[in-house]
């Protein structure tokens, strides 16, 4: 616990450089790189991912005492079902929803919405 | 770390089983919290792209605004951690002027999202406009009102601090409140870069 006597934690400061350098590499990837589309959305998302682990590691000592193991097992969890969530929910939705609601013709809307009501 | 030495020797908010209790049920508070916060993400998700005649998105998302509260969050949930540290080291003093730090960009960071969402309400995005601007405003809504309960909750607790000192108890208390404060990070980076980034991108 050498640690303690530092007026500022050496984690703290790698882990706060760390998330700045993360989260302007994220933004310079959106909007200055010239990478297509969906691997900037996969990049980006990677660095999210890692930063919330900076977070959760270095900031808030997840794995610290004899119920480290289960915060940690309890938090993976939490983002395991997050996940299920979101990409469920979007792979569902995926199916018969590509037409665009805001515009085209009402009559079209109509014969979809039909259809969808018999299923 | 074995359990001995963090009874005996360990921080404060660990000594009691009663302390040690709390903190892991807030950790699987935060789990949930997590689930809650991803449904208004699925929500969003699948929601996106329907602006119906409202701006769409990348008209109003400015970097540089985004950018200012992504560092306002991210400092303050880099100083709240100094502010456990100090809590750690028994200066009942650093705690104070860390956590103070903390709330100030807490508070700077609701500043900027007040102005914002009264900005794109200017610009004919508010939460009726379409279903697009609906998810947005619940799902960074409600990211902020959380915020605003941290900075509420934390003052509060600084109060008793100021009225009882470095207790086991009010160890454990500023301690939930940090986790609570780094969790708030945790959301706002997936927020910065699911729903402002990519509104930027596509």
């Amino acid at each position: 616990m050498s640690e303690l006597t530092k007026r500022i934690p050496k984690q703290h400061v790698v882990g706060f450089v760390g998330s700045i350098i993360l989260t302007v590499a994220a933004a310079w990837a959106a909007v200055g790189s010239d990478l297509p589309t969906p691997w900037i959305i996969t990049s980006i998302m990677v660095l999210a991912v890692i930063q919330a682990f900076i977070q959760l590691f270095m900031f808030m000592h997840m794995t610290e005492t004899e119920s480290g193991g289960i915060q940690a097992g309890n938090m993976l969890y939490g983002f395991f079902v997050a996940v299920v969530i979101v990409a469920g929910s979007i792979w569902t939705m995926s199916f018969g929803y590509t037409h665009d609601h805001g515009g085209g013709s009402d009559n079209d809307n109509e014969t979809e919405e039909h259809e969808h009501m018999d299923h | 770390m074995s359990a001995h030495t963090d009874i005996s020797t360990g921080p404060l908010e660990y000594r009691t089983q009663e302390g040690r209790m709390n903190i892991l049920g807030f950790w699987i508070f935060l789990g949930a919290e997590v689930v809650l916060f991803s449904t208004l993400f699925a929500t969003y998700a699948v929601l996106f792209g329907r602006t119906a005649d409202a701006p769409v998105p990348a008209d109003l998302f400015e970097m540089p605004m985004v950018l200012i509260m992504t560092f306002l969050l991210l400092t303050s949930s880099f100083t709240c951690g100094i502010a456990i540290h100090h809590m750690r080291r028994g200066s009942l003093k650093g705690l104070f002027v860390w956590l103070g730090i903390t709330l100030a960009l807490g508070l700077g960071f609701l500043g900027f999202e007040i102005y914002e969402f009264v900005h794109y309400a200017h610009e004919g995005a508010s939460l009726p406009s379409s279903a697009f601007w609906s998810a947005f405003f619940v799902l960074t809504g409600t990211h902020g009102l959380h915020v605003l309960l941290g900075i509420s909750w934390a003052v509060l607790i600084l109060i008793q601090l100021r009225q009882r000192g470095l207790t086991p108890v009010t160890s454990r208390k500023v301690f939930i409140v940090g986790l609570y404060w780094h969790f708030l990070d945790v959301i706002w980076i997936f927020i910065f870069t699911s729903v402002y980034l990519i509104g930027m991108v596509v």
